[in-house]
């Protein structure tokens, strides 16, 4: 899972949950693997992703490094910015851990880079 | 899907049938590659994304990621969605670009609101008007992922599904739950006329009442009597104007595998082969 997945993805489906986002990552195995530099995806993906739930996500693995605290509101033309979060959004990768509900606890297992959203049927 | 056969959906649950052996067939058979890639090109195209600019797109059902890689050639980056651990597993060997989650259409769609451009679905749909278990009722957890799934659109994008309805009432359900979900569009038969070509496709937008697209192979349309789909060749032609190799071709083969050497990969050494034309026969 990649961190851009990561910030759009919630545990709202779950029975009684509202907003259940940001999940929280408990990671065991994170990896970085190379991706081409797209700077028109990443201009286009800015205003849609919560700035703050990605720098605590990158955080909290570590891969924060000087990724600024809040977006340039100029970032179409700072390529330096750009790439940085390109970096976090798209080449960090959560192989192995958990991602677990802010308002209930429930956990849902990562395997092989896969998140498990599957609910069991009281769940729903 | 031959009339002859007993539909999968009604073999047993996609989880259950979509196993191993079941998803090696989406690597090994090169005609069913093919179909999921010309219907998804289809499908892009009913999507009408804007021109040349890279999109965000949300895929569901997608399996081992076969409709995926035509959104990756498109140049647009996705996440899938899909019930079958052994399909992404096939996904994930196949090193697909997208990103991927188990989950269940019919529990709903859990992304934050307004998170994608538009979303595809390649022969998927169908299995949601079964029920699975005692607790499943179709119309309910169809109203549940078109409810969900609106939601996750950006205004004014669209889904476009691809899907095999077994009768009438199937196409007016389905419909009906997407409709009382906040949808508008409706259904483009692609060859209509013919049994080999005619394909369904869902169309439906979020920003209100619009036009639907022109079907292919109507009476307005030069019928070529093949299952070949026009559209690609134009298509191809486009991306030669703009510098890109077309799809499949030799170049296209060698920029995309030189791409990955150099994110790492382990990449099959470039031979005369390399692009070559297999014949026709399987
Ligand atoms: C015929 S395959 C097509 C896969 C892919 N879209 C492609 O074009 O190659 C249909 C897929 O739908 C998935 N599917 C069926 N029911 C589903 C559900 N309720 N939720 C998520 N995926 C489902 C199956 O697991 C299977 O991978």
């Amino acid at each position: 899972m990649k961190l851009i997945t990561h910030n759009m993805l919630t545990s709202k489906s779950l029975k009684g949950v509202n907003v259940g986002f940001p999940l929280k990552i408990c990671a065991t195995e994170v990896k970085e693997v190379a991706v081409d530099f797209n700077p028109e995806f990443v201009t286009r993906m800015i205003p849609k992703l919560d700035w703050d739930a990605l720098c605590q996500a990158a955080e909290s693995l570590g891969c924060l490094n000087d990724l600024p605290r809040s977006v340039n509101p100029n970032h179409e033309n700072d390529e330096e910015f750009l790439k940085k979060a390109h970096h976090v959004l798209l080449e960090v990768e959560v192989i192995e851990g958990e991602l677990v509900c802010p308002e209930t606890g429930r956990k849902f297992p990562v395997n092989e880079g896969i998140p498990n959203m599957l609910l069991n049927e009281d769940e729903v | 899907m031959a009339a002859s056969t007993r539909r999968p959906e009604h073999k047993a649950p996609p989880d259950i049938f979509y196993n191993e052996e079941e998803a090696r067939k989406y690597t090994s058979n090169t005609r069913m590659i093919e179909i999921q890639s010309q219907m998804t090109e289809r499908a892009l195209e009913l999507l009408a994304l804007q021109e040349d600019v890279p999109c965000f797109i949300l895929d569901i059902g997608c399996g081992s990621g076969l409709s995926g890689q035509t959104l990756e050639e498109s140049g647009h980056f996705w996440i899938g969605v899909d019930i079958s651990s052994a399909m992404l597993s096939v996904a994930l060997e196949r090193e697909v670009e997208g990103d991927m989650m188990l989950g269940d259409m019919g529990q709903g769609m859990c992304f934050r609101a307004g998170s994608f451009d538009g979303a595809i679905s390649i022969s998927a749909l169908q299995w949601l008007c079964n029920a699975d278990k005692t607790s499943h009722s179709p119309p309910k957890r169809l109203f549940k992922f078109f409810s969900t799934l609106y939601s996750c659109l950006s205004r004014g994008s669209r889904a476009v599904f691809q899907f095999y309805p077994e009768n009438s009432e199937q196409i007016e359900l389905i419909t009906q739950q997407a409709m009382k979900a906040g949808f508008t569009g409706g259904l483009v038969v692609d060859y209509p006329n013919s049994t080999k070509a005619k394909k369904m496709f869902l169309v439906l937008f979020t920003g209100g009442h619009q036009k639907l697209p022109k079907a292919l192979g109507t009476e307005e349309q030069q019928n070529t009597g093949t299952d070949h789909i026009p559209y690609s060749d134009k298509r191809e032609r486009m991306k030669q104007i703009r510098g890109k190799a077309p799809k499949k071709s030799r170049d296209w083969i060698l920029e995309k595998k030189e791409r990955r050497r150099r994110q790492g990969r382990n990449v099959r050494p470039d031979t005369k082969y390399t692009g070559r034309k297999r014949s026709g026969k399987f």
